[in-house]
């Protein structure tokens, strides 16, 4: 299965007929005071404030699950950009969403090393079990950086493996139910493969 | 002899109490004794050689950087996402103090006063470690005004990407930090000159950084003695794929590579053999079984016509097809294509449609050829290297594999449903 594509909308037609949307008004763009406070602190951080584009929308797809366009509407406004300019950002993005998605964010790693221990079946069988339940988010995603615990995924940020398809009902619950995912199988968990490391 | 791994999975490590505990931050107060030519002589002295995949000395990257009352910046490179690396994720997550030490000093000898710490988006976890170390540093006085009593002050901010391989590109990650697509610019200038908000920017992997304090303990000149002479010092090597004990293993550069892959990393499943290998990471062409020997080191890698990259090796078994390899690699490839530059941006995408050609039984071995002519005529024509990275893997699969694509083609073709029309 292939990858969703990044350049959401490369081939609808452009309207034409209207101008380009400018820097939203703050009288009539209403912000959530958190989300306003969190992307103002984020600007704060950087000698150029553009630089906070990549939190503010992170901040911003959090409170709204998606980069919806009011999503992008509202980091636009704080922080006096057009929007046009953060849906270009947005839309680069793996982890920025240009769409509704499920809540929960399984990411099954499909690159070179997974997929030689069996990611591909292990991405089958999530997509699967997880069926239509619109809670989950389950998407095959390159390298994560984990290879080390291959087949491997990365369930709401907490990365787990080596991972069998017999481990997919067990994931799924433990999301469904608030429990830490596979609390024996989180890398955070496991010890440095180097012998001469020791503890 | 154990670096960056010594002990490395003592408990509360990320904490700045064991830390400090461990000798921690002392390299940090020696430092800040010397003048910061100093520190500079002792980095060139060590040989160190970027540990993100260019291998460029160290040293003499911070000595390109221009003198005199510029604000400068020094950006720490942690998207690493080539595939099959995962070093710099095990230092983040398990010792990140030494990370920010490094960090530190390597801005005293550069004269940075703001610091930014780029990390993938996927790193959650290692990104909240890290940044709980941060808050301990600079409550400690380790990091801010005037450390520790000197005149050297610094700023760092934490940046967390949102998954893009082109941003560990260091001109993209730069365009990406700066709150724009991950786009690479094209060089020159190059950052040390003209880089963050176009101001003289260094820019250095984790691996590099976290080696820094030890080189200001052991001096310069002590650090060079291990590895090889052009190789200086101690590598992580991630390995994985096809092994029985897949990690990270610290080892001095130039050992043979037989040694990490079989003795360390335990080899291929029993009854298996090493079909083919990537030494530094997906970008790098694959080696054979029959150069297992080849020391792992940065010349004698560039010597066998591959490289060795990010210290990355992810090893084939003799029970997996070439296709199946060269068409993973150049999916990926495709994928994570900015889109900027021509060559990269069609070459990805018909190098797996001709592989996928391949595989449906619809290809002839006259295609091998154009597949090999667009390799050719991706690598060195576009802003940044991520074309070649897939040019030059997949180039040297249809050179070293070609047998086996043209009987995988023939096998197809038999095996297709219908005859093709002409």
């Amino acid at each position: 299965m292939s990858a969703p594509d990044r350049s959401r909308g490369w081939d609808l037609p452009a309207d034409l007929a209207s101008d380009p949307a400018t820097i939203p008004d703050p009288a009539t763009t209403p912000v959530p005071a958190e989300l306003r406070s969190e992307i103002e602190a984020h600007m704060a951080l950087y000698p150029d404030s553009s630089s906070a584009a990549l939190p503010a929308l992170e901040a911003a797809q959090r409170v709204h699950g998606w980069c919806s366009p009011e999503a992008i509407e509202q980091v636009a406004c704080v922080m006096g950009v057009t929007p046009a300019s953060l849906d270009a950002v947005a839309t680069f993005y793996d982890m920025l969403y240009n769409e509704p998605v499920g809540e929960h964010a399984i990411f099954v790693c499909t690159n070179i090393s997974c997929s030689l221990c069996g990611a591909d079946e292990l991405y089958a069988a999530l997509l699967d079990a997880a069926g239509e339940d619109t809670a989950f988010n389950v998407r095959a995603f390159e390298c994560l950086g984990a290879c080390d615990i291959a087949p491997m995924a990365s369930v709401d940020g907490v990365y787990v493996g080596p991972l069998a398809t017999a481990d997919v009902p067990v994931l799924l619950e433990d999301v469904r139910t608030g429990r830490p995912v596979l609390a024996e199988k989180q890398l955070l968990r496991r010890a440095c493969a180097d012998p001469g490391a020791g503890a | 002899m154990k670096i960056l791994f010594d002990r490395i999975d003592e408990p509360g490590l990320n904490t700045l109490e064991v830390y400090e505990r461990r000798g921690g931050y002392e390299s940090l107060r020696k430092a800040l004794r010397m003048t910061p030519e100093e520190v500079l002589s002792e980095l060139e002295a060590s040989n160190l050689r970027g540990r993100g995949g260019a291998g460029f000395q160290m040293g003499k990257k911070v000595s390109f950087l221009p003198h005199g009352a510029i604000e400068k910046y020094l950006v720490c490179n942690a998207d690493e996402s080539e595939p099959g690396t995962f070093k710099d994720r095990e230092l983040m997550q398990k010792t990140p103090h030494m990370l920010i030490e490094g960090l530190v000093i390597a801005s005293y000898a550069a004269g940075a006063g703001r610091s930014f710490i780029y990390i993938r988006g996927e790193y959650a976890q290692q990104a909240d470690i890290l940044d709980a170390a941060l808050g301990e540093a600079r409550a400690a006085g380790y990091i801010g005004e005037r450390i520790l009593g000197s005149e050297h002050s610094l700023s760092v901010v934490l940046h967390r990407g949102a998954g893009a391989y082109i941003c560990g590109e260091e001109t993209g990650l730069l365009d990406s930090l700066e709150g724009k697509r991950g786009n690479p610019r094209l060089k020159p200038p190059f950052p040390a000159n003209q880089g963050l908000y176009q101001g003289p920017t260094l820019i250095n992997n984790v691996e590099t950084l976290s080696t820094v304090p030890a080189i200001l303990r052991m001096g310069g000149a002590a650090y060079a003695k291990l590895g090889t002479e052009t190789s200086t010092g101690t590598k992580l090597v991630s390995v994985s794929g096809h092994v029985q004990r897949p990690g990270n293993y610290e080892v001095e550069l130039g050992i043979p590579s037989r040694e990490l892959i079989y003795d360390l990393a335990g080899g291929p499943p029993q009854g298996r053999t090493v079909k083919c290998w990537f030494p530094g990471g997906s970008s790098s062409p694959v080696l054979t079984g029959a150069d297992l020997d080849v020391p792992y080191d940065f010349d004698s890698m560039a010597k066998a016509g591959s490289m060795l990259g990010s210290g990355a090796i992810i090893v084939v078994d003799d029970s997996t097809p070439i296709l199946d390899v060269a068409l993973k690699t150049a999916k990926f490839y495709r994928h994570e294509s900015c889109g900027k530059c021509t060559p990269c941006r069609e070459g990805t995408n018909w190098t797996v449609t001709m592989l996928e050609r391949i595989d449906r039984g619809e290809a002839t071995p006259m295609d091998l050829d154009i597949m090999a002519s667009v390799q050719d005529h991706i690598i060195g024509n576009c802003l940044c290297v991520l074309g070649d990275a897939m040019a030059m893997p997949i180039g040297s699969m249809i050179v070293k594999f070609r047998d086996e694509f043209e009987a995988h083609m023939e096998k197809r073709r038999v095996q297709a449903p219908e005859p093709l029309e002409v």
